[in-house]
């Protein structure tokens, strides 16, 4: 695991290199590569970079796209901003909590899934939208929420996804 | 081809009134004119105004008459579509904004045209492609400024352009530019594509569609400032943008039009991608620029402005997107060929991407000027399920709300201004009948909460305590008491806060209290008049 992890962190630096100014973008590829980023990771790029560890958790905190603690095996991100809101945007925030029986920012406890929000991803003519991992589902509403969610349950089952 | 296309009513009680003879002196004035291979003439099916039937559409203008006689019809023919004259006293008269067709007062002298600059080439040409780029004007006004001006003339040209931030506050270009060409040592050239105000994708549009004219555009900005090195900052969530910008580069490298000495000329310019990790505040330009230095995007203390010290503490342009993409044809065309579009304070046009409560919802671009009727009813195809227009909130969460009062303002920075509300950065949602402002401003304001950066008190805590109050008026347990402290905290955070994002956070509670104030003081009685909030459902529970 520590091998795996050093490996991990080493790619995502060679390709930046470890210049400060790269922080963000090592911090945001290493997240995306690992799913989140644990002590270790932040750890161990402070050492790499030459920075206080401080410093490092700091930024890393900081962005929505860097996650500290570790997620379900899907993320559901939400958009909760006003153009969504008002195109039944209420209605599909209430059928996702009700459906995964958690409220929004948190992860069920069979880690599963994390049902996150997210502001604006600019694909606002098709609100309410979501994306699950890296898909994007718009024109949402409590029916098709359902059916969404029934497809990745059974995909998982299968073991498909 | 087609360059007008004309709608005439058709249904049964135009026909009753004469539709057919006016559509037949219509065409028969098209044949004299020999214009039949140019305009399209067609019946409508379905008008909704019964008060000024027959009526005549004339596309892409967007032009209203009505009613028309036959001998109108006529005149209209000659006037309009021969002489290019719109004739204002045969316009339809204005009304309210309902139902789904477009009904719009004429004025005159207004170009009703979609008129495309800087979404001229999206969705023509491939973005992978820099060859398709290139056949269409592509790197024409770099070369031209590399080979017969000098960085003076450029800069003049853009000054004299009278173009402004498209970003949201409408700050001249030219005169940015210059702030920083008085600067000595290195200077930087940073594109702010952190397009995140919610309800905004116009940038997107641009870095998808048409990458290459942005590198132009940044390589322009480059030569007229003497930078020799450009960064654009993306947002994190725009993947797909990130990539055909750094294919762009590439290419660009490749034919030696970025790089150095570029076309052989004694300019080198070199472009990075820098991708955001998902940060509203890192909008802001100082914040930004944080952001790009790798540290938490938090706002700087200005001055010194970034025009004085910006990235790595040099002298940084930072442009929109949108203001970016404008300068090829500026450079290309000329300062008059701008300034011949839009108002005589803001030339142009400006893209917006409009949503909500209307029939067609996506991006248009318009000169500057064009009322906000005139958007929903042209480009919107009017009120979706013919509700009345309630409000529309302009440029995303930091836009005003604005009533059915303003729906004629030109939609300009300074007519918006001195109206009391922002264009801002070019979101249009449009609001219909049955939206509540509060539970809207509900919406914007948790939005704004998340986002704060916790740098400052009066955001940090503003947005938290105007949210509580929105949310005890939504619920129902709200009192006047909430609401006097609602609007307290509102004016506090606006004048106290450190940076724009909690300057704005307030202003739809400010501008959603000038015009519906009613509406707020019903929900401290437990009443939501639209019955969106939750205190109207358990009112129904009750009874």
């Amino acid at each position: 695991m520590d091998a795996q992890l050093a490996q991990q962190t080493d790619e995502v630096i060679k390709h930046y290199g470890t210049d400060a100014e790269a922080l963000v973008e090592i911090l945001r590829d290493l997240n995306q590569i690992a799913g989140h980023l644990s002590p270790e990771h932040l750890l161990l790029i402070a050492q790499r970079l030459n920075l206080p560890s401080s410093k490092v958790y700091s930024v890393a905190s900081f962005y929505s796209l860097i996650n500290i603690k570790p997620l379900g095996r899907h993320v559901i991100r939400f958009c909760e901003d006003a153009p969504c809101h008002v195109a039944g945007g209420r209605e599909v925030w209430e059928a996702l909590e009700q459906e995964l029986g958690i409220p929004f920012g948190e992860t069920t406890p069979d880690r599963q899934w994390s049902l996150l929000t997210t502001s604006c991803i600019g694909a606002c003519a098709v609100g309410p939208v979501m994306m699950i991992d890296d898909e994007i589902y718009g024109n949402l509403t409590p029916e098709k929420v359902h059916e969404i969610l029934t497809q990745y349950r059974e995909a998982d089952k299968g073991g498909a996804v | 081809m087609i360059r007008a296309r004309v709608l005439i009513s058709g249904d049964p009680l135009s026909l009753s009134r004469g539709a057919e003879k006016t559509k037949l002196a219509i065409e028969a004035e098209i044949s004299y004119y020999g214009l039949e291979d140019e305009i399209q003439v067609s019946y409508l099916t379905h008008a909704d105004r019964t008060d000024i039937l027959p009526i005549v559409m004339i596309y892409p203008e967007g032009v209203t008459y009505g009613p028309v006689t036959p001998e109108d019809g006529a005149y209209i023919v000659q006037e309009h579509l021969y002489k290019g004259r719109v004739i204002e006293h045969l316009f339809a008269p204005p009304e309210v904004l309902t139902g789904d067709i477009a009904h719009i007062p004429g004025r005159k002298g207004a170009t009703y045209a979609q008129k495309r600059i800087v979404l001229r080439r999206a969705g023509v040409i491939n973005p992978l492609d820099i060859e398709d780029y290139i056949t269409h004007d592509g790197y024409f006004a770099l070369a031209k400024a590399l080979e017969e001006m000098q960085p003076e003339e450029v800069l003049e040209t853009v000054k004299a352009s009278k173009l402004q931030g498209r970003g949201g506050a409408g700050f001249p270009t030219g005169l940015k530019w210059s702030f920083v060409v008085q600067q000595p040592g290195e200077k930087y050239v940073v594109c702010n594509a952190d397009e995140s105000e919610p309800g905004t994708f116009k940038d997107r549009l641009i870095l998808e569609g048409d990458p290459h004219a942005l590198l132009e555009a940044m390589a322009l900005a480059g030569y007229a400032i003497g930078a020799h090195e450009g960064w654009i900052y993306i947002r994190g969530e725009y993947a797909l943008a990130k990539e055909r910008l750094n294919k762009a580069i590439q290419q660009a490298k490749e034919l030696n039009l970025l790089g150095d000495h570029i076309l052989g000329s004694d300019f080198s310019f070199d472009i990075h991608v820098h991708a955001g990790a998902g940060a509203y505040i890192c909008g802001e330009e100082t914040a930004l620029l944080e952001s790009l230095e790798g540290k938490r995007g938090i706002p700087r203390i200005r001055p010194p402005y970034p025009t004085v010290a910006g990235f790595r503490g040099k002298p940084t342009v930072v442009n929109n997107v949108e203001t970016l993409a404008n300068i090829p044809p500026i450079i290309q065309n000329g300062a008059d060929w701008f300034r011949s579009m839009g108002t005589e304070r803001s030339p142009g046009t400006k893209v917006y991407t409009m949503l909500g409560d209307v029939n067609i919802t996506g991006l248009v671009e318009t000169p500057m000027g064009t009322t906000l009727r005139e958007i929903i009813n042209i480009y919107g195809g009017g009120m979706k399920d013919g509700k009345a227009f309630k409000c529309a909130q302009t440029g995303g969460a930091s836009g005003s709300i604005i009533p059915p009062e303003l729906l004629d303002v030109p939609m300009d920075f300074a007519s918006m201004a001195e109206s009391g509300a922002a264009l801002g950065s070019g979101a249009l949602l449009i609001a219909g009948e049955d939206t509540c402002i509060v539970d809207l401003a509900y919406v914007l304001l948790r939005f704004f909460k998340a986002e704060s950066c916790g740098k400052c008190t009066p955001c940090r805590i503003g947005t938290a305590q105007m949210l509580e109050a929105l949310e005890r008026l939504r619920m129902g347990y709200g009192t006047q008491v909430d609401l006097d402290r609602l609007e307290e905290i509102a004016h506090y955070t606006k004048e106290a806060s450190f940076c724009g994002l909690g300057q704005a956070a307030p202003v739809p509670i400010i501008t959603g209290l000038r015009y519906f104030r009613e509406e707020f003081e019903a929900h401290t009685r437990g009443e939501c008049p639209t019955g969106v909030c939750p205190c109207s459902v358990k009112q129904k529970v009750k009874h």
